[in-house]
């Protein structure tokens, strides 16, 4: 019972991990239609800036939590205006290329300079959020893990329901010409997104890396496992990604926990797959019905 | 060859045979019966056995781009699974040379058609799934694929892989580079015959139909699923026969190679080259290898510089960067690849002294 419970326990702290993860995922997707396969490499750069800024700049840890939300707030900003911008209403085929072709750069810039090791964070979380409720143990990566999880939601939540910045992105993701004809600035609305996606991505790059390691191979695989998240929560839905996490984080460990280690790498794929072929549109997307 | 004309200034056909034709001159049929000439006469006796090799590879990685681009450039279905199913052809043709016996001129036809059926496998999701989605399936599949690879030992061999003892055909054996490169391209050419005449029946112009509004084309009457399918099995099968090739060719196939960095390197040489092109898939092809081969060269060479031999090991993922800094360039600067250079080139040599 123990052992289920703490599985279960694991479960949805590795589902919350991959929910902040494919937060920015969504973000993206929701005013650009961009799938973004350099989001593991966001994460990776995101937590790299971290550990530049706080073991070898020696820099504070607030100043440089706040120089790195910065930094890839600009970053994504840089993205989208050098290469996203150019490339605006081509053939999906060629964008998914280029973000492609952005993560194979930004992986191998990130080997280059890093190599393949793994470093560690400076110790700075206190040791107060560790909660033990009998048997079970929740680290206090995890615990911040969730609560920056629950902040993010509902600062998200609001932002899009009532800021105007928010209502612009949705009405963008919903239809573009539209917006444009009310006066929409469409392209500073696709700047913003990136940006905000890239401060997300660096701030769930930053708890993978206190919990895995800094490791380039390690956190850019997590760009993979974004997938099956936000297809099981629906590709435009910011809770369907909170949610499509959880269940693909407990998916995880129960399959590692009482079936195989190895079949839980694989399990999300599948499962995957069998979204796809029941419920494209995840659980929470909206549906693009088309009739012949 | 009595029409050695030059190519008419515009668009005047006087029949449906003359539209559908492959060469509008003699003088491409000229140039195909040289290319043929230098190919198979002149390359094999001037070439350094080094280059062979890297000649027959571009060859087997042309069937398979070819196959790709059929796919996704005119058919429109996005599939990041071409990696797997050259692997499913691989590892089908060493399965069947080793474990059953079946000789080379059979083992490799025999992949062609396993991997087809494994494509149409994979190809059911494109009934209801399109454009991205479609493209996170087969996503998903090359993943699938690729554990299945590595973990199901029985069939496979697991990480150890598979070991084709000699090949041979009619007793003849060609294990030797030389040879292999007149299979080879002689495939190749068999490969783009094929392709090209898809292309030219109402086959390809279902393709291009689906890819350009595929709830159009059902309108009009195409069934888009059996063509979906068939776009699948058709670039499946070239690239599990190549896959055939490949592994007839190195001898012994492990799962490491056939992997998603593999997947989008064949997407990289149909967008390089040109999608919707045959030839640009071959143009892209010799460009993703020569650029591989030049990086390892470049990486091996600074390696040994003595200043930068204590950097050693970190100048390999430069070679990462510049392959992903070379898809980023020609996608924002020449999105229709090298296919259109080329074919911009060649029509300024048919229009001089006028521009257009």
């Amino acid at each position: 019972m123990e052992f289920f419970l703490q599985l279960l326990v694991n479960g949805v702290s590795l589902g919350l991990l991959y929910a902040l993860s494919a937060l920015g995922f969504v973000m993206i997707f929701k005013s650009s239609s961009v799938l973004n396969f350099a989001h593991g490499e966001l994460i990776a750069i995101g937590a790299f800036l971290f550990l530049v800024l706080s073991t070898w700049a020696d820099l504070p840890i607030i100043l440089s939590f706040i120089l790195t939300l910065a930094g890839s707030f600009a970053l994504g900003f840089i993205i989208e205006r050098l290469f996203l911008r150019p490339l605006i209403g081509e053939n999906l085929i060629q964008v998914i290329m280029l973000t492609l072709g952005i993560s194979i750069m930004f992986k191998g810039m990130l080997l280059f300079i890093f190599g393949g090791d793994i470093y560690d964070y400076p110790r700075f979380l206190p040791e107060g959020l560790t909660v033990e409720l009998g048997y079970i143990r929740i680290d206090s990566v995890y615990m911040a893990a969730f609560i920056i999880g629950i902040v993010f939601l509902l600062l998200f939540g609001f932002f899009f329901k009532y800021s105007s910045q928010g209502i612009y992105m949705r009405s963008v993701a919903d239809n573009q010409p539209a917006s444009l004809s009310l006066g929409v600035h469409v392209k500073r609305v696709f700047a913003l997104s990136w940006a905000i996606a890239g401060l997300v991505a660096a701030m769930s790059g930053i708890i993978l890396g206190i919990i895995n390691g800094i490791n380039v191979h390690g956190l850019t695989s997590v760009g993979l496992k974004v997938f099956p998240v936000v297809i099981l929560g629906g590709l435009d839905s910011i809770g369907g990604a909170i949610l499509g996490g959880i269940i693909i984080g407990l998916l995880e460990t129960f399959t590692g926990g009482y079936i195989s280690g190895s079949l839980r790498e694989i399990i999300p794929y599948i499962v995957l797959v069998f979204i796809l072929m029941v419920k494209p549109y995840g659980l929470f997307g909206l549906k693009e019905i088309e009739r012949v | 060859m009595s029409r050695f004309h030059f190519h008419p200034c515009g668009n005047f056909k006087t029949s449906y045979e003359k539209e559908l034709s492959v060469f509008e001159t003699d003088f491409g049929r000229l140039w195909v019966i040289i290319g043929l000439i230098i190919l198979y006469c002149v390359i094999p006796f001037v070439m350094s056995p080094y280059l062979i090799y890297i000649l027959n590879i571009i060859g087997i990685y042309a069937i398979t781009s070819i196959g790709l681009n059929l796919l996704i450039g005119y058919s429109g279905q996005i599939s990041l699974g071409q990696g797997a199913f050259f692997g499913v052809g691989a590892y089908t043709a060493a399965i069947l040379a080793t474990k059953a016996g079946f000789p080379f001129l059979l083992a490799i036809p025999s992949a062609g058609i396993v991997t087809a059926g494994v494509g149409m496998i994979f190809g059911i999701p494109s009934i209801r799934l399109k454009h991205l989605y479609l493209c996170i399936a087969t996503l998903a599949g090359q993943l699938i694929i690729d554990y299945l690879f590595v973990h199901w030992e029985g069939l496979t061999g697991g990480a150890e892989g598979i070991i084709i003892s000699d090949a041979t055909i009619f007793g003849i054996d060609i294990s030797n580079d030389k040879l292999f490169y007149y299979i080879i391209f002689l495939c190749l050419v068999l490969a783009i015959w094929v392709a090209v005449n898809i292309i030219r029946t109402r086959f390809g112009r279902a393709f291009i139909a689906i890819r350009d509004n595929d709830r159009a084309a059902e309108g009009m009457g195409i069934p888009i699923f059996r063509y979906k399918l068939m776009a699948f099995a058709v670039s499946s099968l070239y690239a599990g026969f190549a896959g055939g090739l490949y592994a007839f060719y190195l001898m012994s196939v492990t799962p490491e190679p056939f992997n998603l960095w593999k997947s989008i390197e064949f997407i990289a040489m149909i967008i390089i080259g040109g999608l919707g092109s045959v030839s640009g898939s071959i143009f892209g092809t010799v460009f993703i290898v020569a650029l591989n081969e030049l990086l390892s060269h470049v990486t091996g060479f600074l390696m040994n510089f003595g200043a930068t031999a204590g950097l050693a090991v970190t100048i390999a993922p430069l070679r990462e960067f510049v392959f992903g800094l070379a898809i980023v360039l020609f996608i924002l600067f020449e999105p229709k690849g090298l296919a259109e250079v080329w074919r911009v080139i060649r029509s300024s040599f048919r229009l001089w002294p006028f521009s257009y």
